[in-house]
């Protein structure tokens, strides 16, 4: 295995234990945790793709990963500001499927 | 490698070494209060020797005064973050370990 | 020989304590901890970024992954707990029907998903240049010297003008919302307000520094615009009212500049070169940089709405 198959493995890693989390997990707080993870990984084996051009890397994925980035942000703050509505209308902080009691 | 690259790496190794010493105060430490001195004191000090160590590295004199600004602003908002942590903590009545 | 074992043991160690730090912050009962030790886990992949070639990325990853995402889940796990939502609740910061066991569908469908990434993975080729000739070749015309800034600003500046229109339309999500439920500011310490008052001038200092050098280091606008956006949370925790100027037009007209900003030169290029966004090489680098400006600007106070949360006070709304 050379060592440029260790950061692209890691976002495979990484990507599957979010979605692990994204689905086990009830609170929706640790649910945008997981999906946060998922993207983290995502990203990164984008730019260990990139890496693979030589010395200068490729600039496109680096730009698609911070459009990412910016993306995700925004995505977090929405999904926050609806587990804070929907904790404020019903006081709980999972989804009606999820519910165990 | 020249003198200066021998000692930059000391310096950095130093460096490092603060760190090590900071974080292990942070998990060894009994109470809050010592744990926030122990990270504060450490990294602080452990910080300006990496720099200085960079420092020697560089070719310019605004690169240095750069790295200078982002050991002030480290120092600054570390001594300043710290105060909160201990002041929200004795609002939340933890006592000193004795 | 010996340079090459040591990076790949530390890319191996560092990629270990990624997944290490991704798995306890998933799997530890206490939430407050697990937003920390989310917050750390950006802090390593910006180290990962610098490992990877990619200090713009690290810039933005440090920035607005680790700083902007670890204050808006601390702010919305404070909301969550605090007394002023007027029902009798429990401490949520422990997750009581987390189940600690390994549930054996979902981790079944982890290996095969692993499986599948990890196979399509080894199956790419080991030197590719991909799209890297093709900028670099034309990084003479973009106008910039930073090739990702040409990247985003320049070649794909499409792609930027939809990500400013996706960051205003999650602040309309947020705001659509309602309002946010008025929090009483606590006692504000000295320390904090001075802290404040010495900090903004230096954030926004640095913020026009990264934004200036973004064209020929890397920086840029995302970046410049996250720091002003982790000044304006600073000002709104140190207890600055500054809900009343975000329903002013001033405040109104800052959110829409980037967005504008973008459209208006879409249009233009459109109408006189008659492609979408494509700059004369001449003025490349000028227009570059008066986008980025307006970017910043709105992107820093969208990133400080978002943190706010909720509808901004109408002037003749009463005070509840």
């Amino acid at each position: 295995m050379s060592p440029q198959l260790i950061y692209p493995l890691i976002g495979a890693g990484l990507f599957s234990l979010g979605l692990y989390g994204l689905i086990v997990h009830s609170h929706l707080l640790r649910k945008i945790l997981a999906i946060n993870i998922m993207g983290s990984g995502v990203f990164l084996i984008l730019v260990a793709l990139a890496k693979r051009s030589g010395e200068m890397p490729d600039p496109v994925p680096h730009a698609m990963v911070i459009t990412g980035i910016v993306v995700a942000v925004s995505a977090t703050a929405l999904a926050l500001a609806m587990m804070l509505k929907l904790h404020t209308e019903t006081g709980r902080t999972d989804l009606p499927d999820d519910q165990q009691t | 490698m020249t003198i200066i690259d021998y000692l930059s790496i000391i310096l950095i190794i130093i460096g490092a070494f603060f760190f090590l010493a900071g974080t292990l105060g942070l998990l060894r430490f009994p109470d809050i209060y010592t744990r926030l001195h122990a990270l504060t004191k450490a990294d602080n000090l452990g910080l300006g020797i990496t720099i200085i160590g960079l420092m020697l590295q560089l070719e310019s004199i605004m690169a240095v005064g750069k790295l200078l600004l982002i050991w002030l602003l480290v120092l600054l908002s570390g001594a300043s973050v710290a105060h909160l942590i201990a002041k929200g903590a004795v609002q939340r009545k933890i006592r000193p370990w004795k | 020989m010996e340079i090459s074992l040591l990076s790949t043991i530390f890319d191996v160690l560092l990629g270990l304590s990624l997944l290490g730090l991704a798995w306890s912050a998933l799997a530890t009962t206490d939430l407050f901890k697990a937003v920390l030790l989310f917050i750390a886990f950006g802090l390593l992949m910006a180290l990962v970024w610098v490992r990877l070639n990619a200090p713009d990325v690290a810039l933005a990853e440090a920035a607005i992954g680790a700083g902007i995402t670890g204050a808006l889940m601390l702010s919305a796990l404070a909301r969550l707990n605090s007394p002023h939502t007027g029902r009798a609740i429990a401490s949520h910061t422990t997750d009581p029907e987390k189940d600690p066991s390994i549930q054996w569908w979902p981790f079944i469908s982890l290996v095969l998903v692993f499986i599948g990434l990890a196979y399509s993975v080894f199956t790419f080729s080991p030197a590719f240049m991909g799209l890297q000739p093709d900028v670099y070749s034309q990084l003479v015309n973009s106008g910039v010297e930073n090739p990702v800034t040409a990247v985003l600003l320049n070649f794909r500046g499409y792609d930027t003008l939809l990500e400013m229109l996706v960051l205003f339309v999650a602040l309309l999500g947020v705001w659509s919302l309602g309002e946010n439920p008025a929090v009483k500011t606590p006692f504000i310490s000295p320390v904090l307000d001075t802290l404040s008052r010495l900090l903004t001038p230096v954030f926004i200092l640095v913020a026009a520094y990264i934004l200036w050098v973004g064209a020929h280091a890397p920086g840029g606008a995302f970046q410049a615009g996250s720091i002003l956006g982790a000044a304006g949370i600073l000002l709104l925790l140190s207890g600055w009212q500054l809900r009343k100027d975000t329903s002013s037009l001033f405040f109104r007209v800052l959110l829409l500049a980037g967005p504008l900003a973008f459209v208006a030169l879409a249009a233009i290029t459109l109408l006189i070169q008659g492609q979408l966004l494509e700059y004369p090489p001449a003025q490349a680098g000028l227009l570059i940089l008066i986008l980025e400006t307006f970017a910043t600007l709105s992107i820093g106070v969208t990133l400080a709405a978002l943190f706010l949360g909720g509808f901004p006070w109408s002037k003749n709304r009463a005070l509840k």
